[in-house]
């Protein structure tokens, strides 16, 4: 009997395996598009229809178009990644019309790639090989032993040229998984997908004579099994802004064509939940869960197995899942990263869940304004239907579940999970006093399990590589990753995740790679308006769900933003404050009526008005609010303040003190003045001033009559010899 | 199908159906009534809201009205839901729908500097339409495009990296489209 599941499974991938060869089995030359919301704002479905019609023109067969959905690389978007047979996968960066052009006729047909428009290059030359070195803790003090102190200087001692082969570090390629001994260190070869196991500096040298030096694989150094993340690196591991990170959730964003099922098989889709059904033990999935130390990705951090369990004692034989993808905080999108780009991983993850918690009926809450993530949640609960992964007796288990999708409108709060219930059933999406907890009554009274959509897209992770191993991945007391969009006063953009635990300075400076040019790191804000500001001294703070408390912050659902010396901390305080005064829903005093008061005290001191009393005033009013508002917008509200008032203090002083706004971005504690040493008389300024109020006669230095002054600083912007001043 | 309306007075509800069904047209009175098969048809409301505002651009009371009657609840749940959530416009809206991104990334790279500016140009607040019933303007959070901050979207067109400066020629770009 058990046997049957997994045959089902096998024929299926066989299935999946047989469609996706004829899909690609004739083809030598492999060119995938980025097709994502931010992909396509970039202008990614020009570029795909603008290959579509120079492979058509150039009549051959051997070309393969598709399209993938997105890496988190936002900054360098379209990206375009050309796979040649022998050689290393090339990826393009804001790639145009123009550029799809010299693409086809330089790359593909002619073999030169262009190296001035490599992703994060320009580099110098391609090499046949590149030797991608695991850096992360436990294979690093291994492979310095080996390898001596840079890999890059042992090829060259080895005299093997730069031509020939490279040497690349990257973090954790979970191949440290399989063997527990800290006595190895782990060594992708790329473009042949291959991973080796070193021991030895004897086996090192194997590896470069045999494999770099003969084209020959060392097969006694494979690592057997497979590994979480791998497929990613064969394709990106390159890119600094990619193998600095442990791709978990994302593993497979950019690889996997999100709107093929037979696409998703291929990266061992649906085997998390064969190996699960296989089982028939819902018991062995919440072990296994809790075992990863896996916590809810959606804010709060609940352990994810405790949550399923609760779910799963309970009485009522009806059970719901929801998987929440309201995804609200104003400056994120790592969820929609997910959904777009790899949904049915999280469709997968669902279902585990579902079995595990006994429930037969899932719904994912999804916000109305990401059209392409619905289509994509939509298409993938449809080919799973037809593929008999969702609806009745799932692979022969005799488990039956379905998903339906219901859209959110815009509400914030409903992201909030007693509101989110209110929202699917049809109602007001406004919250109720928990407990209960929706794990004992929730959706129409029932159990109730809600999850976050990078909660789900772990999950098959940790079944397919191992509780243990997801939980060492992380910290002592949270296992696994984190995904953030990093976003804001740093150089490189994107989706970036990383083991918890990682620093915030390895991730604004390591990976997002630093201030801009000229700027000067001021704080991180993370968890959107329910978080804080971390201050420049506290760079070094391992990111986890308890740290970030300490620090007056929270995790939140991954928004981070970097803000520099021009953002001024009141304005942020009160940049969310207005997010949370529009979006409570009203129905408790506290936090109706504590945002506005906030709001207000919040606009005295931005607007020169504010006086010391209004500090205290500020902050008993956010304890209170914090302390006596029904749901957690209510509760998190004033965290903004707090965090700010805790670590920049002095700066809310200089507003009401000394009527001064250190970061000049308080309109109305600013002065826009003319330096008469500067000025050449002109007149741009007196021109463009639409309040009228610069005088001065041509080739004379002029005057701003600072009473009549809008202070839109027009003239501060069209001065080209820097002659106006902001004070 | 079901076949008691639990409208008190009987007589009239063959006419109040055919007003409803008018003003909603048949591809939507369709759906309402898929969902009214379904299980909890009621749960269905916002989806169909949705669709309506897809269909008319916008919740007129007549619409709300004919949903009330037609998935048989009350019409002041149906009002109470479409004023509650954000993305229900309770107003026409304009030819051109002006969304910026208000989201944290923009904000910090000077969004608001560039709603200020719209505003100004088009001499209505967020949430509102030009007289002409050329523009509306309205104002959202995170489009998902940090990267490319400050974001905004002309009926879903992208421009990435705008500044208070471009505004007006983007502007006259689509007075002069409304008018060919
Ligand atoms: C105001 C408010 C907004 C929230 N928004 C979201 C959201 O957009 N996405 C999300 O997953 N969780 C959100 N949450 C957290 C959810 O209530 C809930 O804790 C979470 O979905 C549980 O999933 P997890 O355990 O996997 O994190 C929000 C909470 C509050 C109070
Ligand atoms: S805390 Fe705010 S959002 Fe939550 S129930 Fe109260 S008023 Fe509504
Ligand atoms: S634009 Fe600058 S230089 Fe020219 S008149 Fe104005 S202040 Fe002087
Ligand atoms: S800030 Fe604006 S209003 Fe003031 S002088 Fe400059 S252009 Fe004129
Ligand atoms: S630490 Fe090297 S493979 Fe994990
Ligand atoms: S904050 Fe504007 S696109 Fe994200």
């Amino acid at each position: 009997m058990s046997s049957t599941v997994l045959e089902r499974y096998q024929q299926l991938a066989a299935r999946a395996e047989a469609l996706r060869q004829q899909a690609a089995a004739q083809y030598r030359v492999q060119i995938q598009v980025g097709s994502a919301t931010c992909e396509h704002a970039a202008g990614s479905q020009v570029v795909y229809e603008e290959f579509r019609k120079h492979i058509a023109a150039s009549g051959r067969p051997d070309i393969r178009l598709h399209r993938t959905g997105c890496t988190g690389r936002c900054s360098r978007e379209p990206i375009v990644s050309v796979i040649m047979p022998n050689s290393l996968p090339v990826k393009y960066q804001q790639v145009d019309r123009e550029l799809v052009h010299q693409i086809f006729t330089t790359h593909i047909m002619e073999g030169r790639p262009l190296l001035e428009h490599i992703l994060d290059g320009p580099v110098e030359s391609i090499a046949r090989y590149e030797l991608l070195c695991c850096q992360s803790e436990r294979c690093q003090e291994f492979l310095r032993q080996i390898w001596g102190p840079n890999p890059g200087a042992y090829l060259k001692e080895r005299g093997i040229p730069s031509q020939q082969a490279r040497a690349t570090l990257a973090s954790c390629f979970g191949a440290c998984a399989i063997s527990e001994t800290p006595t190895t260190a782990h060594v992708i070869v790329r473009p042949d997908k291959v991973l080796y196991r070193l021991r030895t500096k004897e086996d090192l040298d194997e590896v470069l004579d045999k494999h770099i030096g003969k084209g020959e694989i060392v097969k006694r150094l494979l690592v057997p099994g497979k590994t979480v993340g791998r497929k990613f690196l064969e394709l990106y591991g390159d890119v600094a802004f990619f193998n600095r990170q442990t791709r978990v959730a994302l593993r497979h964003n950019g690889i996997v064509d999100p709107t093929r099922i037979d696409d998703y098989f291929h990266y061992r889709g649906f085997e998390a939940l064969a190996t699960v059904l296989n089982r028939k033990d819902p018991q062995w999935v919440i072990q296994q869960v809790s075992r990863s130390k896996l916590r809810g990705r959606g804010g709060a951090g609940y352990p994810t197995g405790t949550k399923w369990q609760a779910a799963a004692s309970s009485k009522e034989r009806v059970r719901y899942l929801i998987c929440n993808a309201d995804e609200g905080d104003p400056g994120a999108f790592m969820d929609r990263g997910m959904l777009e780009s790899d949904p049915f991983n999280v469709i997968e993850g669902m279902i585990i869940g579902a079995f595990g918690i006994g429930a037969h009926q899932g719904f994912v809450y999804i916000r109305a304004e990401y059209p392409l993530a619905i289509e994509r949640v939509e298409n993938a609960i449809a080919q799973c239907r037809e593929w008999g992964l969702l609806g009745q007796d799932i692979l022969g288990s005799g488990f039956d579940f379905d998903i339906e999708i219901r859209l959110g409108a815009g509400a914030f709060v409903c992201g909030e999970e007693t509101a989110l219930i209110h929202s699917i059933e049809g109602q007001r999406g406004q919250p109720r006093v928990r407990p209960p907890y929706p794990t004992e009554v929730g959706l129409w009274g029932k159990p109730t399990v809600i999850n976050n959509v990078e909660t789900f897209a772990n999950i098959t992770a940790i079944i397919n590589y191992g509780p243990d191993w997801f939980a060492r991945v992380g910290s002592e007391r949270s296992g696994g990753t984190k995904v953030f969009a990093l976003a804001g006063k740093v150089r490189h953009t994107g989706l970036v995740e990383v083991p918890i635990g990682t620093t915030l300075r390895d991730i604004v400076f390591q990976i997002g790679g630093g201030m801009p040019e000229g700027r000067e790191f001021k704080a991180v804000q993370t968890g959107g308006p329910a978080g804080g500001c971390i201050p420049a001294s506290m760079l070094d703070l391992p990111v986890d769900f308890d740290t970030l408390v300490r620090a007056g912050s929270i995790m939140g659902s991954g928004g981070m933003i970097v803000l520099d010396d021009s953002d001024c901390m009141v304005d942020i305080a009160k940049y969310f404050m207005q997010f949370s005064f529009d979006e409570s829903c009203g129905k408790c005093t506290p936090c109706r009526e504590g945002t506005k008061r906030m709001l207000e005290i919040l606009e005295r001191i931005t607007g020169g008005q504010g006086t010391f009393q209004d500090l205290e005033r500020l902050e008993r009013l956010a304890r209170l609010v914090k302390k006596s508002s029904l749901c957690g917008l209510g509760r998190a509200a004033p965290n903004p303040i707090l965090s700010t008032l805790q670590h920049f203090r002095e700066e809310y002083a200089a507003h009401v003190v000394d009527r001064r706004c250190p970061a000049k971005k308080c309109v109305a504690l600013i002065q826009y003045v003319i330096d008469p040493e500067k000025c050449v008389g002109c007149t741009v300024c007196a021109k463009n001033c639409p309040a009228v109020c610069i005088t001065g006669a041509r080739r004379e230095p002029h005057l701003i009559d600072q009473p009549r002054c809008v202070k839109c600083g027009r003239c501060f912007e069209v001065c080209r010899f820097n002659a106006v001043l902001k004070l | 199908m079901n076949t008691e309306p639990s409208v008190q007075s009987m007589d009239n509800w063959p006419e109040v159906e055919a007003t409803a069904r008018q003003v909603l047209g048949q591809k939507i009175c369709q759906h309402i009534e898929q969902a009214r098969q379904l299980k909890r048809p009621e749960s269905h409301l916002i989806a169909i809201l949705h669709k309506v505002q897809a269909e008319f651009g916008y919740l007129a009371p007549a619409h709300l009205d004919a949903v009330a009657q037609l998935l048989q609840v009350p019409v002041a749940t149906v009002s109470g839901v479409a004023s509650f959530y954000h993305y229900f416009r309770l107003h026409p809206r304009g030819k051109f729908m002006i969304n910026i991104c208000l989201g944290t990334a923009c904000y910090v790279k000077g969004a608001d500097r560039v709603a200020q500016k719209l505003m100004d140009e088009l001499g209505i607040q967020l949430g509102e339409t030009t007289k002409d019933g050329l523009f509306s303007l309205e104002g959202c959070r995170c489009l998902g495009m940090c990267g490319l901050a400050p974001v905004l979207t002309v009926d879903g067109d992208v421009r990435a990296e705008v500044t208070p400066d471009r505004v007006a020629s983007l502007l006259e770009e689509y007075v002069r489209k409304g008018k060919a």
